[in-house]
C-alpha cells in the first residue's frame, strides 16, 4: 500500500516536473517573441490564457470556500483537510495570476492595475479584490499551520529550517496563543467568504458587464462563474483529499470524502441547471447573437467540447459515480477528477464563444490579416504556457506538503 | 428631400431622383474636375505631405491653437463650386482656432457614395503605418438578396468617437479616455494590453497589435527591390498618431496595445483632413466640426436620413452615416 502511494506521488512529481520543464519552452518563446506565436489577436482578443484564468481562479476561490468550512463554519469533519484546502487555493491562485500576467501586452506595467485603478472599470475592482484574497489567503495559511510550524522546527533538515524561518523567531505556543490564532483564524475566514464571492463574482461580472457580447452579457453570468467555482473547486479538494488527507485509510477519512462527494454532486446539479437555464432562455426565441454563440457551443466546429469533455466526461460520468458509487473513496476521486479537469472546457466555452460572433456583419470579409479572424484555437506557444503555469501550480501544491506542515496529523487547537 | 426606397428600406441609388434631391453642398462634389486640379489639387496634394514635412515638430503639445495655427495650409479663397475636401479643410482649420472643449469631431459617411473600393482602408493604413493584424477602417461589405438579384452595400467602419464610450469605462488602468474635442484617445504607454476593451466595443473598432509584420514568412531575396528587407524599412518607419513620434521596435509600444482610428488627431491638429476623407475617390467621407452651424458635418448631420449604427446600444456614435 505504501508502495504504491509512494510510486502514485512519484507520478505526480515527475509530472509536474516534465510539464514545468517543457512549458518552460512556451514562457521562452512568449519573453522573446511577444504575442506574435499567439493565436489571439484583434477580433479574438481573448484566448486559452484567459479561459486558463478564469478556470484556476475557480479552483482557487471554490477550494478557499472548503476551508471556511473548517475554519468559520467548524465542520468537524473537514478539519483535517483546512490546511490543504488553503494551500489548493494559494497554489490554484498563482498559477492563475501567473497565466494573466503572460497575457497582458505589457507585463511590465502590471504595476499600473494597482497603482492606477479606474474604478469604474470591472476589472479594476477585480485587481484590488483578488490582491486582498491573495494577502487574506496567506495569513490564513500561516495562521492554520503556525503551531504544527513551532513542532517541526525543531526536526532537523531542510523542513525543519523553513518551519523554523517561518516563524520570524517567536516560537511560543502556548494555549493563549494557539486560541488567539483561532480566533484571528475565524475572522480572517469570515471576511475571507464574501472576499471570495466578490472577488470571484467580480471575474464573472467581467463578462457579465460587456453588453457588447450578448452571450456574456446576463446578470447570470456571474452567478454561473461562482457557482462553476464551488464546483471545480470542490471536486479539485475531493480528489487531493482523496490521495494526501492526513487521516487517509481511517473511517473518519472515509466519511469525509462521501460528504465532499455529496456536496460536489449538488454543487454539479446546481451547474448543471443555471447552464440549462442559460442555453435554454438563449435559444428559445433565438436572439440572433447570442443564440449564435450557443449554437457555437452545441453545434460548432468544436462542439464535441461540450458534448464529450463537458457533459460526457465532467458531468454524466461523475454524477453516474457519486450517485452510485458515492461512498467509494476512489470513485469520489475519480469523480472530483475529471470535474476538476474537465471544467476547463466550461471556462473556455464562456470566453470564446463570445468572442466569435462577430459585432457587425460584414466585418470578417472586410479586411484580411492575420489576427483579423474570427476562427481560434491555441498555438502550442499558449499550450505550453497553459501547461506551464498549471505544472507550477500543481509544483507549488507538492512542494508546499512536502515543506510545510501542512499535513502533520494534529488536532488544530481551539477549533472546538 | 424625397428618396426612394425599396421594400428593404434600402435606398434605390438608381433612381433618378439623385440629381433633383441634392443639395448645394453635394452639388459641389460634382465639380470640374480639371478646374479643382488647375486651382486646389495642389493644395489637397500638398496636405498630404504636410505629415512628412513637419514631423518632428509634431511632438509639440497638440492642443493649444497658439502653437498649431502657423502650421495650417493656407487655402484659396473660397469660391461657389470648391471641392469640398477644401470646404472641410476650412471647416477644420476654423475649429482649430476655437478653444479645445468647444469642437466636436465628426464624421459623416455617404453610404449612396462609398463604390467599396477600400481606399480609405488602406491609405489610413499607410498613414498610421498600420501593422498586419491592425487595422483602423475596415470596408463592410453586406449583400441583400440572393444571387444573381443582389445588391450591396458599402459600410466604412472607423471608431465611432463614441459620447457614451463603453471601452473607457472598461479600461483598469485609465489608459483610454475622451477627450475633450470628442475623440478618444489610448495612451499606448499607459495601456497595459488586457484588451478588456476589444471586448467592450459593439463595433469592432479596437484591435491589438500583436507584433505581426506583413514581411513574416516571406522568402528573402536580398537587396531585391521588394525583398522583405527592403520593404521593412517601410514597416518600421515612425507613426505619429496623437502627435507622438512612434517607431516600431520590439516590445515597444504601439506593440502590445490596443489601437484604433482617432480621427488622425496629428492631422487635424495640422489643419489637415483625416486621411480616409482626403483619399476617398468618390467623396462619400465628409469630416468637421458638429458644434460650428457653418461645417459641412453639421449640414449634413441635421438630414432626416441620417443615421448611427448600433443607436440601440446608447454609445451615441460621432460617425454618422446617411442612407
Ligand atoms: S467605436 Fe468602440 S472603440 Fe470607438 S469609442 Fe465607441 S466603443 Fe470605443
Ligand atoms: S487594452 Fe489598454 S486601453 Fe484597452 S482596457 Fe486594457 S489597458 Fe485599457
Amino acid at each position: 500500500m505504501a508502495q504504491v502511494r509512494n510510486k502514485r506521488e512519484g507520478l505526480f512529481w515527475f509530472l509536474a516536473i516534465a510539464c514545468f520543464a517543457i512549458g518552460l519552452i512556451g514562457i521562452y518563446d512568449r519573453l522573446v517573441n511577444g504575442h506574435v506565436n499567439a493565436n489571439y489577436g484583434s477580433y479574438i482578443p481573448w484566448g486559452l490564457w484567459v479561459a486558463a484564468y478564469i478556470y484556476m481562479i475557480g479552483l482557487s476561490a471554490g477550494a478557499f470556500v472548503m476551508s471556511s468550512l473548517v475554519y468559520v463554519f467548524k465542520v468537524e469533519k473537514f478539519k483535517k483537510i483546512g490546511k490543504l484546502s488553503l494551500l489548493v487555493a494559494l497554489a490554484t491562485l498563482v498559477g492563475a495570476l501567473v497565466t494573466i500576467w503572460m497575457d497582458l501586452g505589457h507585463m511590465g506595467r502590471a504595476w499600473r492595475l494597482m497603482l492606477k485603478t479606474n474604478f469604474m472599470s470591472v476589472m479594476g475592482w477585480m485587481v484590488w479584490l483578488y490582491s486582498a484574497y491573495f494577502i487574506l489567503l496567506i495569513v490564513e495559511l500561516w495562521l492554520a499551520m503556525r503551531s504544527d510550524l513551532v513542532k517541526c522546527s525543531r526536526e532537523s533538515g531542510l523542513r525543519g529550517k523553513i518551519c523554523n524561518f517561518l516563524l520570524f523567531g517567536n516560537k511560543d505556543d502556548s494555549p493563549e496563543r494557539q486560541a488567539k490564532s483561532a480566533r484571528l483564524l475565524t475572522i480572517l475566514g469570515t471576511i475571507g467568504i464574501p472576499l471570495a464571492i466578490a472577488f470571484h463574482g467580480s471575474v464573472g461580472a467581467i463578462f457579465g458587464v460587456v453588453g457588447a457580447r450578448p452571450y456574456w452579457h446576463s446578470g447570470l453570468t456571474p452567478i454561473i462563474f461562482l457557482v462553476g467555482a464551488f464546483l471545480s473547486g470542490g471536486a479539485l479538494l475531493a480528489f487531493i483529499a482523496a490521495n494526501w488527507a492526513p487521516n487517509k485509510g481511517t473511517e473518519e477519512h472515509r466519511s469525509m470524502i462521501a460528504l465532499l462527494g455529496k456536496i460536489i454532486l449538488a454543487m454539479l446539479a446546481l451547474d448543471v441547471l443555471l447552464e440549462y437555464a442559460e442555453i435554454t432562455v438563449g435559444l428559445w426565441q433565438s436572439v440572433p447573437e447570442e443564440a449564435e454563440s450557443l449554437k457555437l457551443i452545441l453545434f460548432g466546429d468544436y462542439w464535441w467540447v461540450f458534448w464529450f469533455v463537458h457533459v460526457g466526461l465532467g458531468v454524466v460520468v461523475p454524477a453516474l459515480l457519486l450517485i452510485f458509487n458515492g461512498k467509494s473513496v476512489r470513485a469520489v476521486a475519480i469523480a472530483g477528477a475529471l470535474i476538476a479537469v474537465t471544467f476547463l472546457a466550461v471556462r473556455l466555452n464562456i470566453v470564446l464563444p463570445g468572442l466569435s460572433v462577430p459585432e457587425m456583419e460584414g466585418l470578417l470579409h472586410a479586411y484580411s490579416s492575420r489576427g483579423l479572424t474570427f476562427d481560434y484555437f491555441p498555438s502550442v506557444s499558449e499550450w505550453l504556457v497553459f501547461i506551464w503555469s498549471v505544472s507550477l501550480a500543481g509544483l507549488i501544491f507538492l512542494l508546499g506538503k512536502t515543506y510545510l506542515p501542512i499535513l502533520d496529523d494534529k488536532e488544530a487547537k481551539g477549533l472546538n | 428631400m424625397v428618396y426612394h426606397e425599396d421594400e428593404n428600406g434600402y435606398v434605390n441609388t438608381e433612381c433618378d431622383e439623385t440629381e433633383e434631391t441634392r443639395t448645394e453642398v453635394e452639388q459641389a462634389a460634382t465639380f470640374d474636375r480639371a478646374r479643382f486640379l488647375k486651382k486646389l489639387g495642389s493644395t489637397v496634394f500638398a496636405s498630404l505631405l504636410v505629415p512628412a514635412v513637419f514631423k518632428d515638430q509634431f511632438s509639440a503639445k497638440a492642443n493649444d491653437p497658439a502653437e498649431t495655427a502657423p502650421e495650417f495650409p493656407i487655402l484659396p479663397e473660397p469660391t461657389e463650386d470648391e471641392d469640398i475636401l477644401v470646404r472641410m479643410m476650412r471647416d477644420v482649420q476654423r475649429a482649430m482656432k476655437k478653444p479645445v472643449d468647444q469642437r466636436k469631431w465628426s464624421m459623416v459617411i455617404d453610404l449612396r457614395k462609398c463604390i467599396g473600393c477600400h481606399s480609405c482602408t488602406i491609405s489610413c493604413a499607410s498613414e498610421n503605418k498600420l501593422p498586419e493584424g491592425v487595422i483602423y477602417r475596415p470596408v463592410m461589405e453586406e449583400e441583400i438578396g440572393t444571387y444573381p438579384h443582389v445588391s450591396k452595400r458599402f459600410i466604412p467602419r472607423p471608431c465611432m468617437q463614441c459620447e457614451e464610450p463603453p471601452c473607457v469605462d472598461a479600461c483598469p488602468v485609465n489608459a483610454t479616455w475622451i477627450r475633450k474635442d470628442g475623440i478618444v484617445e489610448i495612451d499606448y504607454k499607459q495601456c497595459i494590453g488586457c484588451r478588456y476593451c476589444i471586448t467592450a466595443c459593439p463595433y469592432g473598432s479596437r484591435v491589438f497589435d500583436s507584433g505581426f509584420s506583413y514581411m513574416d514568412g516571406l522568402a528573402s531575396k536580398g537587396e531585391a527591390y521588394l525583398s522583405p528587407e527592403g520593404a521593412i524599412v517601410y514597416e518600421k518607419a515612425p507613426a505619429y498618431e496623437y502627435g507622438k513620434k512612434m517607431p516600431r521596435e520590439d516590445h515597444q509600444s504601439p506593440i502590445g496595445n490596443v489601437r484604433k482610428c482617432h480621427f488622425c488627431l496629428h492631422r487635424i491638429e495640422k489643419g489637415l483632413l483625416p486621411q480616409c476623407t482626403v483619399s476617398c475617390i468618390g467623396r462619400a467621407t465628409f469630416f468637421g466640426d458638429a458644434n460650428d452651424p457653418e461645417s459641412l458635418v453639421t449640414e449634413l448631420i441635421g438630414k432626416p436620413n441620417i443615421m448611427v449604427l448600433k443607436e440601440e446600444m446608447g454609445t451615441r456614435p460621432k460617425v454618422y452615416y446617411l442612407v
